[in-house]
């Protein structure tokens, strides 16, 4: 079954740059997602509008039922709870421990205390940090940071997790193990993964489905994929 | 239901939040106050103007004579009926025999006695007459109009002109009072988004985790706007005090009146209580309307 459905989305931003041009695409439950493409050709465009920052210009995008581009500001909190997501710069409340820094989303969401405590232990095991519960973020290195963030991401049990460039500020030993916990994540919990990545070693590595973007155009939509550098 | 399981971490955090930018609090709170109490004076001001105004219209009195010609069954019956038949006027009216005048005026002093008592029982040279009270008095110039128009009657008096600057001066004080409490009210709104939005920046980024994990606007926003009534009612503390002992002393100091006898102020109890909570409520308000209005840009990304 698909997750997502996206039906010839146009993006022009407001200052008149069109950062994607008619793109289709399927992406199926329980999968795993290289979304590649040089710098400025639409990979962030593309997570953004999956979780509703930005809005197609044209064209559908329905995630697990909703209908994402006719979302109503005031709603947007539905399709968040669906999903998880993930940036390169991790985000993380510098007063807060990895703990609360987990427990946070929970929080943010009215959940009750007994299912807080149960879910981030839980999620923060996934990610192997149980070790580092009571640290602060500035205290940890930007692999474990990362790994917190995906914590976060992933404590509500999100059926879709988003990554644009989670390993973008990590070098190569530290962005193999996010993206393990990452390939742990999919196949452990069965959570579907969007990946928007510039590290060609790990997509050749990994041998997942890529989408590739050029210009904003999809060039390239394989099961198994290698980065291509002839494409891109 | 949850937003009530909620609602205790969200009034902790607005004390949490108050505290921890503590001087930028205090100086919110204490510009409130200075607004407040401002507001509370023009409100003890405008509730005692209108009091007075209340009063000198209670007193405003139509006073009607009869001519000469005038029978005892005109003046209980047929001209009493038609006045009262007026819309403006409050039923019933008063009426004054000249037999009634003489009287009282014989006991007001022995001068006229003396020279009334001389006077023949049929051959009494004073009028009979109406004590009318009307229920709008800005339509007092119309309805001596229409008094006037009817028969037998002599003289309508009710201190013309007079009455007319009162109600016009009126009307002004409590225009201005309005204008200066309204002006007022906007300033502390605009003052306290200003003061919640330099807090809300300094957790711009939490709102924005707390968006992105899918909290809903509504409880993003209720943890600000409870900070905003408490900002507002910790504000409203010293005006009440100043209003409620200033009042008072002000009240004992004038015994109760001002200038002369005519001007009477509102005794402190309950009024001082009620403006009291007037502040009160407008402190809380205007801290949750402005709140409000402040995290609204934070809440569409
Ligand atoms: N907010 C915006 N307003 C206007 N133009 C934008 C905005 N965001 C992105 N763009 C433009 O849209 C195009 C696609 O940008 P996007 O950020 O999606 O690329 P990207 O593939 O994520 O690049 P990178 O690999 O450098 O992160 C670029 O030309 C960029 O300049
Ligand atoms: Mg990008």
């Amino acid at each position: 079954m698909d997750l997502i459905n996206i039906k010839h989305v146009n993006k022009v931003y407001k200052n008149g740059v069109t950062a994607i041009y008619d793109l289709s695409l399927k992406i199926k439950k329980g999968d795993f997602v290289f979304v590649i493409g040089g710098s400025g050709s639409g990979k962030s465009t593309l997570i953004k509008m999956l979780y509703r920052e930005e809005r197609p210009t044209s064209g559908e995008i329905i995630l697990g039922g909703l209908n994402v581009a006719k979302l109503r500001n005031s709603k947007v909190y539905k399709l968040r709870r669906k999903l998880g997501i993930v940036f390169q710069d991790y985000r993380l409340l510098p007063k807060l421990t990895v703990y609360e820094n987990v427990a946070f989303a929970l929080e943010a969401i009215g959940a009750r205390k007994e299912e807080i405590k149960k879910k981030t232990i839980k999620a923060i095991d996934l990610v192997g940090l149980k070790s580092k519960l009571r640290t602060y973020p500035t205290e940890l290195s930007g692999g474990e940071q990362q790994r917190v963030a995906i914590a976060r991401a992933i404590v509500n049990n999100p059926k879709l997790l988003i990554c644009d460039e989670p390993t973008g500020n990590l070098d190569p030993d530290m962005s193999r193990e996010i993206v393990s916990v990452l390939d742990t994540i999919n196949k452990e919990v069965g959570t579907t993964i969007i990946m928007a990545t510039h590290d060609r070693e790990i997509v050749n590595e990994m041998k997942k489905h890529v989408i590739a973007l050029k210009d904003g155009r999809l060039v390239k939509d394989f099961e198994k994929g290698t980065y291509d550098n002839e494409v891109i | 239901m949850k937003l009530f399981r909620m609602f205790g971490r969200y009034v902790r955090d607005a004390f949490k939040s108050v505290s921890r930018n503590l001087s930028l609090s205090i100086a919110s709170i204490s510009c409130i106050s200075i607004t407040l109490i401002v507001v509370g004076i023009a409100l003890v001001l405008s509730f005692n103007v209108d009091n007075f105004a209340k009063i000198i219209k209670r007193d405003v009195t139509i006073v009607v004579f009869l001519n000469q010609e005038t029978t005892e069954d005109e003046f209980n019956h047929t001209i009493k009926a038609k006045i009262e038949k007026l819309q403006n006027v409050e039923k019933p009216i008063v009426l004054k025999s000249k037999e009634e005048s003489k009287k009282e005026m014989m006991a007001e002093s022995d001068v006229f006695k003396a020279t009334m008592e001389t006077w023949p029982e049929e051959d009494n040279p004073l009028r009979d007459s109406y004590l009318i009270k009307v229920k709008d008095i800005e339509q007092i110039k119309d309805t001596v109009q229409k008094i006037k128009t009817i028969d037998k009657v002599e003289v309508v008096d009710y201190g013309e002109g007079m009455v007319e600057q009162l109600i016009e001066a009126f009307k002004l004080v409590e225009k201005i009072t309005i204008i200066i409490v309204a002006i007022l009210i906007v300033v502390t709104v605009f003052l306290i988004i200003n003061t919640i939005k330099l807090t809300i920046f300094s957790r711009k980024r939490e709102i924005s985790i707390m968006r992105l994990v899918g909290a809903s606007n509504i409880s993003i926003k209720i943890p600000f706007i409870i900070e905003g009534m408490l900002i507002g009612a910790l504000g409203s503390i010293i005006p009440i005090v100043v209003v409620i002992y200033g009042y008072s002393a002000l009240y004992e100091k004038f015994g109760g009146q001002l200038f002369s006898a005519l001007i009477k102020l509102i005794s402190p109890e309950p009024f001082i209580y009620i403006v009291a909570s007037a502040v009160l409520v407008i402190g809380i308000l205007v801290g949750m309307l402005g709140s409000g209005r402040a995290v609204r840009k934070y809440l569409k990304v």
